[in-house]
Order: structure tokens, then C-alpha cells, then sequence
């Protein structure tokens, strides 16, 4: 089959069987792409179709011919390409904001992000947390995901970044006077 | 202890650099770019794939595997069973009750019985359907009590007492004579059901066996060290010959800090093979693989004075461990020892008693054995701040422990950050004016608590450091860290970079951290205990300290001035003399290069002798103890009995946040994880031993939309043994989650929940009953009294 997978064509020999997550991740080495439960409970796995994010472990692999596949490992090359510098804006959010712990859910993540921001320029706080609500994160409690998706709005669109998850540090007395 | 290995609370020169700040983490943009590679990314020339056949029994009798038809199938390479890798291990060496694959029965659903490796996985999961393998079907125990009421058949047969897997008594003081004095006594049953950790990365292992005859196995563990030494032991290979490295690792939580069945599985294929193999779990593999937290019943006795003061407290606890032991010695010990602070007992008494079922086995979950106490006793101290008519945060402060001082079962509180961490959300939470106020259904409930930063306890009896480093200095001027620490996404290597810099005045960039793997880096033992920051934080300002002289010592030799005008400024040196005068780090390590030859330093940290002394009162003996308090506000919803968890105010003493951005990060993550175990999550298993529910759908771990708003406020008490003052932070945090809610709940509408999780269905019955009494104290109000 041809799949075209962040620009380019790749002729790909897979079992009829295969998905798109096994496609991406064992043969063509797009390893990006994480499985977490290989039956669309977790999102892990989310890419982007034609600029729509889908569980790649639940389209089969031939499902994406003819469909432009964006993986997580597109967005820095397809930033250069815009003639911007560095990763995508959003990467770079998540890296400033805290919210790569494990990173394991966060390709899917950040594809997700990505998708709603492209859709919908300026969300609210509501419509991040629905956007997001089909990936499963572990670690982080989405604070500092919440953030680094508002800090990329606030960036893109000039305005003020969004207060960061923790106050300042208050610190005790050494000893009870 | 040496007192190399105390460093003290200031910074290395005059003033912080790096410590305090926000960094971005060493990996953090080849996680946000998909460059990081995690186990499964691997691909070896040659690899084959491998998969376990599991058993459908919760308990029997291994009559007889067949493997031979599988074996004959095109594209199957190796099949192994239990007599394969008879050798059994277990995390503690006193309690070693594990093979890689059944050996003559199985104890839980799910164990594995015997592992295929063949050309790809569709291959090898065919193979699976071929093999024969015949059951004697036996009694199952899914309940605790009947474990502990008989024991036959057992389910360990070479132990000796019954179906108990460790019993711990200690006492503390006469609690008897404390109760029987107290002004008021509370008593009640509290219990706290299973939970899982729900890593979104599967275990997934892959072994090489070299020409060279040496094994390498990559492996998502969060126990490099102690994967090794298991490795060598159940294969039969002398340790040398033996490379355990992690690679990024997807989530743990305490789910990847035992030697896992796959990890000997492929490392024995690769071997019979003389090819590499790869396992990868499903995620029904891993609720099935487990190792979260144990269910406990326990029920406590709590007396105060009028005034509000403790006077004694005693605690019986049941523990369902699950099928094997894993650490359920500490677990046992744990589920009393750590209950001892943030508040003073004068008197104490615990009897813990942890038992076998055929269920997946139990482990440690971030807070180890102490969140289950923990719900029990946040929640009694609330029903005596309610009998007594005091606020509860008011009750919590009347008995805190202060800095400097010694639990009732001897361990050392160095220094203490509670009452810091309650005034915090007091005030965050607008507590005086809204708790108790607000409308029916809504609701501010507190908590506190207390959790080790490391422990005494190194697992295996040894007198070796606990944590080692080693530094590497280039003429390019880069400083390259090898550490054994595993960075499990907490930051560790984060940490590291930083502290680094910090200590020789360099550049974050200069700093580049190799990290769990055995062949490179010094011993550590692993992210567990939460002792990643405080130990090998110390271990590296150790090896630093070291170095720093030389460099020092070098370039004031060149510039003919006294070494203490050389200062090392973010990579830069100057001449604290004569501002004109400075070079590069890289000019300066070729100076001290030149001067005192290749540039290295090893660091160590080993912990101060701690602990009570009597049998087992080191075992919840920490170097430093965090503290945290939380206030969580909740809504009820009267009609469906769904409890909302709105907003969590989690302050907590972390010593000093090296990097704020990383304390809030485990602050918040932990507090989402306590919610959600209140609420939503529940691992457990039916009559047959199969899970309830395990996929990641049906076991429902908080989405996005689901999530509190969490407010993370950082406390900072600068711990006099912590590197520059630090403490944990990543586990501590989850503890007052769990009972907060309850005390909200109650503050919301006037039921006690006691019994995890809090279900719509547990919320309405209770609401229910308290109608119900509500009711009959109307009808007859002389005969109402108890606890209101």
C-alpha cells in the first residue's frame, strides 16, 4: 500500500490486518507513536488524519491511503517548513509548562492539542479540557497540560501567558521560636 | 553516615543559578517531539517476539504442560516453562516466593505459565493456542477474612503460618490505660478497597545475548539494580555478565519496581535462541501483573482530651497481599510504622496482619502502605474534632509534631513544614469563612499527613552506599553524570543536570546525564521510596565537591591570584579580583587537565543509622519526612448519590523545590491519583478471580474533563540533610486526598463515608440511613444522642 505519512510517500508491505499504529510503528519506525491499550481506551496512539485526530489503533492501515497521515514526529519538520524556527509552538508549550512527565500519552496529546487549535483558534478552558478528554494522562493531573495549551493560544494570538500551576514558595522557620 | 554526606541548605556560591527555577527538563522536548525512546521503540536485527500463556485459574494444581505442538509450529523458535527457570526471586530476599513461570500450581488469574517466542507476534500468539496445559483446580480465596480463618489448602505450601504472609504487633506506650482515660473515644471500621497504578506505557522487555556472552535486558523498570541482580540469580549468570538498561520509561507509580516475569522470560529465549526477543504486555497483562495497592480493614480506636489532645491510638489491620509476597513484609510494617506523625500519639499500638488470596498480587503504589492508615485515621480525627465541637484544622493543629523531634516508635522528624502546609489552605481555601457555610450538597473537608523521603532500609542488608555517582569532565567542557538513578518521568535526570550546574558553576548545557544502566553508571537503587532527589542529590553535590577544588585551584594557578577570587558563573570563569579577566569552562578543565591529569569524581550517599530500636523500627526510618495538608471542596449531588470533587488546595513540604515547575507537577499529579481512587477507581476481582474490568476503559482513571482544579502550594521547611534542603515531593501529596474528600463529603452533607470507593451507591445508602436516623431522633428526641 502508499501511505503518506508527514510529506512523504512510503510504499509499505503490512498484513491486511495491521493498523495504522502497527504500520507507523514497526514499519515504517515512526516510533512517536505510543500504544497504550491497542483497543482506543487511552489515546496514546492519536495521529492526525487529514488534520482530524484519530486512534491510530483502530484504523486499519490501508483505511489511511490516500489520506494525508501527520505523525508527532511531523510537527517540528512541518514548523521549519513554515519558515518558523524550533519545534512546533505547542511542543514547545508542553516542554515550558511541566507537561512531559513520562511523556508516554503526550505524542497523542500534543496532536490533540494541536487539532483543536487549529480548529478553533481561541478556546476556552472548557473546550481544551473536551478536546483532551479522549487522552489519557497518568501523571500530571492535566494542570500543567491545561497550561502549555494556553500558553501556545497565548502566544499564537499575542496575549498574556496563563498563571503558572503553583504559587511562590513559602518558606518555614528553621525552628518553632 | 558520613559527613560527606551532609552538604547543607546554602547555595554552592552566592546565590542560586539554577536551583528555584523553572527549567525545562533534560528530555523534555525529544518526549514533546517523539524522539525519546521507551522499550517497546527498540528493534534489534533478528528480534523475535514473545508472548505468555496465562493462567484461567485463580488457584491449582499444575497437572501437565504440552508444549510440543506449539513448538512444531513454522515460525516458533523457543517455548519455555516454569521448569525453564526454576529459580525463585521476589524483591525481598527474605521472602523469595516468585518464578518467572509456574512452577507445580498457580495462585492468581492471569500468572503466567509458560512463554513463546516466535518470528512476530501473530506467530507466537498462535503458538499459544496450541499448548495443552492441565489444571487441578483447587479452592480459591478471594477474601481476606477466609484466609485468614484457614488454610486448607494453602496457598504457599512451604510456609508456616497458615495463609499469613506477615504479622506485626508493636506497641508504644500503654494505650489501654490512654483509651480508658481519654474524654472522648471514637471507634470504627474503615476500608479501603484495591487500586492500580495504570501506567499508560505496558511493561515491555527485550534481551540480547551477545557473542561476547554477555546479556543485555532493556526494560521498563524503575529498579535497574535490582532487575540485575535478580537476572543473574534465576539464570544461572555470574552478575558481571549481566546489563539491565532502562530506557524512557512510560509511567510506574510503584507498578515497575519488582523483577517482572517477562524480564527472565526473554533473557532465557534470547538465550535458547541465540537471538534478541522482545515481550510486550497488553494492557490486560498489566491489571493483571498488578502490584497496586492493597486492600485493608482495619479498624481504629482513637481517644483525646477534652482539649482536643491525642492521648492514644490503636490500629488492627487486615491486608489482602494478593498472591505473593513482593514487598508486603514492608507493606505489613508500613501500614502502621509511618501513621506516627505529623501529629504527637502519646501512646500507639498496631497490629497488622497481611494474608495471601488468589488475586493478582499487591505492591507498593506511590505511598506505599501508609495512604490506606492514613484515610482511617484523617477521618476518626475528624469525628473527634466533630464530637469535641473544635474546627478540624483547629484539632490538627493541637497535635502537631514540631521540627526537630522523635515520633512515639522512634523515628527522627528532622525538619517539619505542617503548620506551614495548614495555614496554607486555610487561608487558600477561604476555610474560615466557608467550611461549615456552605450550602447542603457542597463541601471543604482537610487532611494531613507525613511520608519518607528515602529509607533507611536498602532492601538487601548492605553496608554500600545507597546511591552513587560518577562525573566526567572534557576538555569540550561538557560534564557528563552517570547515575543509576531511574528518571521514571519524575525528573530525576532533570535534578541531576541541575544540581550539577549548580555545584561547578556551569551552564545547563554542559551537563549531560547517562542514567539506569548497569554496565555505565554507579549503583543506585532505584526509584522507590521516593529517595531519587534527596539521595542522589547528595551524591552528586558529594562528587562535585570533589572536583571544584582542582578547578579552582587550576586557573588561580594560571592567573597567579588566590583561588577564592575564581568563580565559575553559568559556564563562564572569572576573576572576582579584576573583572577584565575571564575564560570558558573548557579553558579551565584543560588547565586542571593539564595540572592533576584525567578529571573524574565518584559521590556517595548513605544514610545516617536511624530507627527505633526494637525489631523492625527501621523499617519506616526515613533520612528527611515530608509533610502536606489538603483541603478539598466538594459537591454532592443528593438525587444520584455522585460525589464532585471540585477543587484541591494541596500545600506540601517538599524541604526546598529545586525546580517548582517538577514539585507542582508530582503535587498535582499525586493529588489527581488520590482523587480518582476515592471516586473512580477500583481494582478488583470477581468470584472466579478474573479482574472486574481490565482495560482502561471499564477501569477509569480520570479524564481531562474529570480532573479537579488543583492548586499546588509549595512549603519550603530546608531540610539540614537534603541536597541545598530538599525533600520528596512525589508521593507524599496523595495521601490527604483520599480522606478529605470524606471529611468534605461530611461537611457537605452530614454523612460519613468510611468504606472506598465512594460510589453514588455507597453515598445514597448512607444518605439514606442518615434519613432514616434524622427521622427516628424527630420522633423521639430524649432518646437521640451519640455522635452529633
Amino acid at each position: 500500500m502508499h501511505l503518506s505519512v508527514n510529506g512523504d510517500v512510503h510504499d509499505v508491505d503490512a498484513p491486511d490486518h495491521w493498523t495504522l499504529l502497527e504500520v507507523l510503528r514497526y514499519r515504517l519506525g515512526l516510533t512517536g507513536t505510543k500504544q497504550g491499550c491497542d483497543k482506543g481506551d487511552c489515546g496514546a496512539c492519536t495521529v492526525l488524519l487529514d488534520g482530524e485526530p484519530v486512534l491510530s489503533c483502530l484504523v486499519l492501515a490501508r483505511e489511511a491511503e490516500g489520506r494525508e497521515v501527520t505523525t508527532i514526529e511531523g510537527l517540528w519538520p512541518l514548523n521549519l517548513a513554515r519558515g518558523a524556527e524550533g519545534p512546533d509552538p505547542v511542543q514547545d508549550a508542553f516542554d515550558r509548562c511541566g507537561a512531559l512527565q513520562c511523556g508516554f500519552c503526550q505524542s497523542g496529546m500534543i496532536l490533540s492539542a494541536r487539532a483543536l487549535l487549529a480548529r478553533v483558534p481561541h478556546p476556552g478552558d472548557r473546550e481544551v479540557r473536551e478536546a483532551l478528554a479522549g487522552n489519557l494522562c497518568r501523571c500530571t493531573g492535566y494542570t500543567q497540560i491545561f497550561q502549555a495549551v494556553q500558553l501556545a493560544i497565548a502566544e499564537a494570538r499575542g496575549g498574556d501567558p496563563p498563571r503558572r500551576s503553583w504559587e511562590p514558595p513559602a518558606t518555614v522557620p528553621a525552628r518553632e521560636p | 553516615m558520613a559527613s560527606r554526606d551532609i552538604h547543607g541548605v546554602d547555595p554552592p556560591w552566592d546565590a542560586f543559578r539554577h536551583v528555584g527555577r523553572a527549567l525545562r527538563k533534560v528530555d523534555g522536548l525529544a518526549k514533546a517531539t517523539g524522539a525519546a525512546v521507551y522499550a517497546d521503540d527498540l528493534s534489534l536485527p533478528g528480534m523475535l517476539h514473545a508472548k505468555t500463556l496465562r493462567s484461567p485459574h485463580a488457584h491449582a494444581r499444575l497437572l501437565a504442560v504440552d508444549t510440543s505442538e506449539a513448538a512444531r509450529l513454522p515460525g516458533v523458535h523457543a517455548v519455555i516453562t516454569g521448569e525453564d527457570l526454576p529459580v525463585r526471586y521476589g524483591i525481598l530476599p527474605w521472602t523469595e516466593d516468585e518464578t518467572a513461570l509456574a512452577v507445580g500450581k498457580v495462585r492468581f488469574v492471569g500468572e503466567p505459565v509458560v512463554a513463546v517466542a516466535a518470528v512476530d507476534e501473530d506467530t507466537a500468539n498462535a503458538a499459544l493456542k496450541l499448548i495443552r496445559v492441565s489444571y487441578e483446580p483447587l479452592h480459591a480465596y478471594l477474601d481476606p477474612l477466609e484466609s485468614l480463618s484457614r488454610s486448607d489448602p494453602q496457598i504457599h505450601e512451604d510456609r508456616k503460618d497458615g495463609n499469613v504472609s506477615k504479622h506485626v504487633h508493636l506497641a508504644f506506650g500503654d494505650v489501654d490505660a490512654a483509651l480508658s482515660g481519654a474524654a472522648v473515644v471514637v471507634e470504627g471500621d474503615y476500608v479501603f478497597h484495591g487500586s492500580t497504578h495504570a501506567a499508560i506505557e505496558p511493561h515491555c522487555a527485550v534481551a540480547r545475548h551477545g557473542a561476547d556472552g554477555a546479556l543485555t535486558v532493556w526494560s521498563s523498570t524503575q529498579i535497574t539494580h535490582y532487575v540485575h541482580r535478580a537476572l543473574a540469580r534465576v539464570l544461572g549468570l555470574p552478575p558481571h555478565r549481566v546489563r539491565v538498561v532502562q530506557p524512557c520509561l512510560g509511567g510506574a507509580f510503584g507498578g515497575k519496581s519488582d523483577p517482572f516475569s517477562l524480564e527472565f522470560a526473554v533473557a532465557k529465549l534470547a538465550m535458547l535462541t541465540g537471538r534478541p526477543v522482545k515481550m510486550l504486555y497488553t494492557r490486560e497483562e498489566v491489571f493483571y501483573t498488578h502490584r497496586g495497592r492493597h486492600p485493608m480493614r482495619m479498624r481504629y480506636r482513637t481517644g483525646v482530651t477534652r482539649e482536643g489532645r491525642l492521648v492514644g491510638v490503636d490500629a488492627r489491620t487486615v491486608i489482602d497481599g494478593g498472591a505473593y509476597s513482593s514487598y508486603g513484609l514492608v507493606t505489613t510494617y508500613y501500614s502502621g510504622q509511618l501513621l506516627t506523625g505529623p501529629y504527637h500519639f502519646p501512646a500507639y499500638r498496631f497490629d497488622s496482619i497481611r494474608v495471601f488470596t488468589n488475586r493478582p498480587p499487591c505492591g507498593p503504589k506511590r505511598g506505599h502502605g501508609a495512604v490506606q492508615p492514613r484515610f482511617a485515621f484523617e477521618v476518626q480525627l475528624d469525628q473527634l474534632a466533630e464530637r469535641l465541637g473544635v474546627d478540624p484544622i483547629d484539632m490538627r493543629r493541637r497535635n502537631l509534631l514540631e521540627a526537630h523531634t522523635t515520633t512515639v516508635n522512634g523515628q527522627r522528624i528532622t525538619s517539619n513544614g505542617i503548620r506551614a502546609c495548614l495555614d496554607r489552605v486555610e487561608a487558600a481555601s477561604g476555610w474560615k469563612a466557608r467550611h461549615g457555610r456552605l450550602p447542603h450538597g457542597r463541601g471543604l473537608g482537610v487532611a494531613a499527613s507525613m511520608y519518607i523521603s528515602g529509607t533507611n532500609y536498602p532492601i538487601y542488608p548492605n553496608a554500600m552506599p545507597q546511591a552513587g555517582v560518577q562525573l566526567k569532565l572534557d576538555r569540550s567542557g561538557l560534564v557528563t553524570v552517570f547515575t543509576g538513578a531511574n528518571d521514571i518521568g519524575q525528573g530525576s535526570n532533570s535534578i541531576a543536570q541541575c544540581l550539577v550546574a549548580e555545584e561547578l558553576g556551569l551552564a545547563l548545557d554542559q551537563v549531560r546525564v547517562v542514567s539506569a544502566d548497569t554496565d555505565l553508571c554507579p549503583v543506585d537503587l532505584g526509584a522507590y521510596s521516593s529517595r531519587e532527589t534527596f539521595m542522589v542529590g547528595n551524591a552528586l553535590i558529594d562528587a562535585c565537591r570533589k572536583l571544584r577544588p582542582l578547578l579552582l585551584r587550576a586557573v588561580a594557578d594560571a592567573w597567579q591570584v588566590d583561588p577564592s577570587r575564581v568563580r565559575f558563573v553559568d559556564g563562564a570563569v572569572v576573576d572576582l579580583g579584576d573583572p577584565a579577566r575571564s575564560m570558558g569552562a573548557a579553558e579551565a578543565f584543560q588547565l586542571a587537565e593539564a595540572r592533576f591529569d584525567t578529571l573524574g569524581a565518584t559521590g556517595a550517599y548513605n544514610t545516617p543509622t536511624l530507627g527505633g530500636d526494637y525489631r523492625g523500627g527501621a523499617i519506616g526510618a526515613a533520612p528527611a519526612y515530608s509533610f502536606t495538608a489538603h483541603v478539598v471542596e466538594v459537591s454532592v449531588d443528593v438525587e444520584t448519590g455522585r460525589i464532585t470533587c471540585e477543587k484541591v488546595w494541596i500545600a506540601h513540604d517538599c524541604g526546598r523545590a529545586l525546580n517548582p515547575m517538577l514539585v507542582a507537577g508530582q503535587m498535582e499529579g499525586s493529588a489527581y491519583m488520590g482523587v480518582a481512587e476515592a471516586l473512580l477507581e477500583e481494582h478488583d476481582a470477581n468470584r472466579f478471580g478474573l479482574h472486574k474490568g481490565p482495560s482502561l476503559l471499564d477501569y477509569r482513571i480520570p479524564t481531562a474533563v474529570d480532573t479537579p482544579e488543583l492548586h499546588a502550594l509549595i512549603v519550603e521547611s530546608l531540610d539540614p540533610e537534603g541536597p541545598y534542603g530538599a525533600k520528596e515531593a512525589g508521593e507524599g501529596p496523595l495521601h490527604p486526598s483520599i480522606p478529605a474528600i470524606s471529611n468534605a463529603v461530611f461537611d457537605a452533607v452530614g454523612i460519613r463515608l468510611t468504606h472506598l470507593p465512594f460510589t453514588p451507591g455507597r453515598v445514597l445508602a448512607s444518605l439514606r440511613a442518615r434519613q432514616a436516623g434524622l427521622r427516628d431522633a424527630e420522633r423521639a428526641p430524649a432518646l437521640s444522642g451519640g455522635s452529633h
